[in-house]
């Protein structure tokens, strides 16, 4: 035999060595993932795992989260909870592409606007039934998101969004805080100057959360609605009496510059550096703004509604919200480990730690007892409702980018307000 | 060559005998063991690129996939919806503007720079502090290009206050957020990323130039311009071609830098193929007319790789 033909035979000896070695370790993978399921099952005695997929342990104090897992792996031997954590966009990724794939985690952090999406692909589990086996006493939640009568989503806590006014920059203008429009109006004109804009509107098509938060909490603030029987109303007085305000602010020049493509954390950070007089703005941003500028004075108050609305104020809010997948093999001790998430003392812990809102209706968290600020916040939150007509809704991220780039076409004066609404409310028409 | 001989002088000896079985193991052996060496790499790729492919195909010619339980077979309908979609026809202008001017512009400065580097008249230290001055751009991720470009261009960044400063303008502009402005702002922020990629390849096509074709040329009366023109661009033509194919398949699948910046806003003025496909698979979650989408830009993608892959085979 020749040098080539050994050294050629060696080679094809090393190749189908190594592809051997790789089906016999996807082979022993195969059988530990058997093993690894088979252990986890949820039969007599045996140790469950629960994956539990959320953004939120990021946001929190370092091992915050981690530390209430460990209370309720105490409390419920057996259980063990492993966190998969990431920031929101990744998560969102992941739990979409799980929901697709039929691998999602036993326990999913929500956002409310993909629950209709979850459901439609039958993904989440319906929590109403859970709730039911379990003998759960819903009273005790402050809110439930439900689709057909049956709850998907339970927001754990909540985050409001409220309005921020710098205080400096409005006494040096001599103007109050305003509570309805003319007066925002006529504050947003008086402190705006070459330097210092009145309102800042992110509209970014990326993260279109402006449209929710920035825009429609104008129409929740006065009682207002853009959907009726559930279906799009975009054409409604209270819609388009919002819209025409906005476009009545950019006439004024009151509106920071480039708001097409401001998001969220650009509207947060000009309010901080004192670029802006005010903003909506989440009670989450609170602790940001101390830490950046821990000279900033700022006041948090109810979004302004029309003049003459004496009516509950809707203060718009986001969530974080949890949920149980279809797929799970162990929707009893998913909903275990919600049922401690939502207990009075956990739920006032995570929201303290979020400074956020309970989803516990008895839970109080120790913040708003401490804090000047945050007692304004919780007063302005009780006094009112919360207002998110966005949850639940098919496709809400697309909904809030449709509608937005209407008004950016509203905004660079290419439209007038009506034909915005009308062509935003055709495309909406066709996502429902 | 000793395992093909051997057979063949058995036959020699006894024709009328079939080679044995040992013989003809050999021989399948022999056979097969190219395509062994080259198992892990067609393993791989019907892994990562073949199976994907096949299933995006398939994808585009159901309804609902991945978030319907069931879904079924609708032929080119998701085509004819991506096709006669206006939103697409705007798309499909903007990526032609978009990877047309940025091909254009790379290849200028590319040029510009790769002959100023392999000039004679500067002194080595000089050049090796522009070489690394221009490729810096070529260093930084598109996460990066996008964060920073959106700080330089903001109403209230760096590039507005030389803007007002320098009297060019009485107000803060928009550059991102007016409509008439973005497509060429984000176009320009392309042509800052991706001009050292041309540098760098011209570059190493100038030094590769025999001095001798110069010499030849001055000694025809050629001045510096007919130098470049006949001397230059036909010996850089083969690296010219290739690069502007590849920055052109390249620069049309750009997603990150206009996903960041301005996410295909304002209204829809930098919507691209890449923006309006992601927004229909991640936003809408409909895979099916995204995957028609995909398909379609593919379809284009491979156009332009046929031509390259005919230059490439020309060339060799």
């Amino acid at each position: 035999m020749s040098n080539g033909a050994r050294i050629r035979r060696k080679g094809l000896a090393a190749t189908a060595g190594l592809a051997i070695l790789g089906l016999t370790a996807a082979c022993s993978s195969g059988d530990a993932t058997s093993d690894s399921s088979a252990d986890a099952g949820s039969g007599s005695g045996e140790d469950v795992v629960l994956e539990f997929a959320q953004w939120w342990e990021p946001e929190l104090p370092d091992g915050m989260l981690r530390g209430l897992m460990d209370q309720f792996e105490e409390e419920n031997p057996g259980i063990t909870v492993e966190l998969l954590s990431g920031p929101y966009a990744s998560t969102k990724e992941q739990v979409v592409a799980g929901a697709a794939s039929g691998t999602m985690s036993d326990v999913v952090g929500l956002d409310g606007a993909w629950v209709s999406d979850f459901v439609n692909q039958g993904a989440i589990a319906d929590l109403s039934a859970l709730m039911t086996d379990a003998g759960y006493d819903e009273s005790q939640l402050a809110a439930q998101v439900q689709l057909n009568g049956a709850t998907y989503e339970i927001p754990v806590v909540n985050f409001a969004y409220m309005l921020f006014t710098n205080d400096a920059i409005l006494a040096d203008a001599g103007v109050d805080v305003p509570s309805t429009r003319s007066e925002f109006v006529d504050a947003a004109e008086a402190v705006t100057t070459d330097d210092v804009s009145g309102w800042i509107l992110p509209l970014s098509l990326e993260a279109p959360n402006g449209v929710q938060n920035d825009v429609m909490s104008w129409v929740w603030a006065s009682g207002g609605s853009m959907l009726a029987d559930g279906q799009p109303d975009l054409t409604n007085e209270a819609v388009t009496s919002a819209t025409e305000y906005i476009k009545e602010l950019n006439d004024a020049g009151v509106i920071a510059p480039g708001a097409a493509t401001l998001k969220e954390q650009d509207k947060v950070e000009e309010f901080t550096n004192g670029r802006v007089a005010m903003m909506i703005s989440s009670l989450a941003h609170i602790n940001t703004i101390r830490e950046s500028n821990a000279d900033l004075e700022f006041t948090i108050s109810a979004v302004p509604a029309e003049d003459g609305y004496s009516g509950e104020r809707g203060t718009p809010y986001a969530s974080w919200g949890i949920g149980v997948a279809e797929n799970s093999e162990h929707k009893a001790e998913a909903w275990k480990l919600i049922d401690f998430l939502m207990s009075e003392s956990a739920n006032a812990e995570l929201a303290d730690a979020a400074n956020a809102f309970p989803g516990n209706s008895t839970a109080v968290p120790e913040f708003v007892n401490n804090d000047e600020i945050f007692q304004e916040a919780f007063d302005v939150w009780q006094a009112g409702y919360p207002a998110n007509e966005f949850v639940g809704l098919p496709v809400a991220e697309q909904l809030m980018r449709e509608y937005g780039e209407q008004l950016q076409r509203v905004l660079a004066g290419e439209i007038e307000v009506s034909e915005a609404l009308e062509n935003a409310q055709a495309a909406w028409m066709d996502e429902f | 060559m000793t395992a093909t001989l051997t057979p063949e002088v058995k036959e020699e000896h006894r024709p009328e005998e079939p080679p044995s079985s040992r013989v003809r193991l050999r021989r399948l052996w022999d056979r097969l063991t190219p395509y062994g060496f080259l198992s892990p790499t067609l393993v791989l790729l019907i892994i990562l690129m073949v199976t994907p492919i096949v299933m995006v195909i398939g994808y585009s010619l159901m309804d609902r996939v991945i978030t319907a339980p069931e879904s079924n077979f609708v032929g080119f309908e998701n085509y004819m919806q991506v096709l006669t979609d206006p939103a697409f026809a705007n798309a499909v202008g903007n990526t032609i503007y978009f990877a047309g001017i940025s091909v254009v512009a790379h290849f200028v400065l590319g040029i510009a720079f790769a002959l100023m580097l392999n000039s004679p008249i500067l002194g080595h230290k000089t050049k090796a502090i522009f070489r690394t001055v221009y490729i810096l751009p070529w260093l930084f991720t598109i996460a990066i290009v996008a964060v920073l470009w959106r700080m330089l261009l903001s109403p209230n960044g760096i590039v507005n206050y030389l803007v007002e400063t320098l009297g060019f303008s009485a107000g803060s502009v928009e550059w991102l957020s007016d409509p008439s402005l973005a497509l060429p702002a984000v176009t320009f922020i392309n042509i800052w990323s991706g001009y050292p990629f041309f540098m760098v390849s011209l570059l190493a096509g100038l030094q590769g130039i025999s001095r001798d074709l110069y010499e030849a040329a001055t000694i025809d009366r050629a001045g510096p311009i007919k130098q470049f023109l006949h001397v230059t661009i036909p010996q850089l033509k083969p690296i010219i071609i290739s690069m502007a194919l590849l920055d052109f398949i390249w620069t049309t699948q750009q997603f990150a830098l206009i996903w960041m910046t301005t996410g295909g806003g304002p209204i829809d003025r930098t919507e691209m193929v890449s923006t309006y496909t992601y927004k229909l698979a991640f936003s809408t979650y409909d895979f099916s007319v995204a995957s028609a989408a995909a398909v379609v830009v593919l379809v284009l993608s491979m156009v332009l790789a046929f031509f390259y892959v005919r230059h490439q085979k020309s060339r060799d």
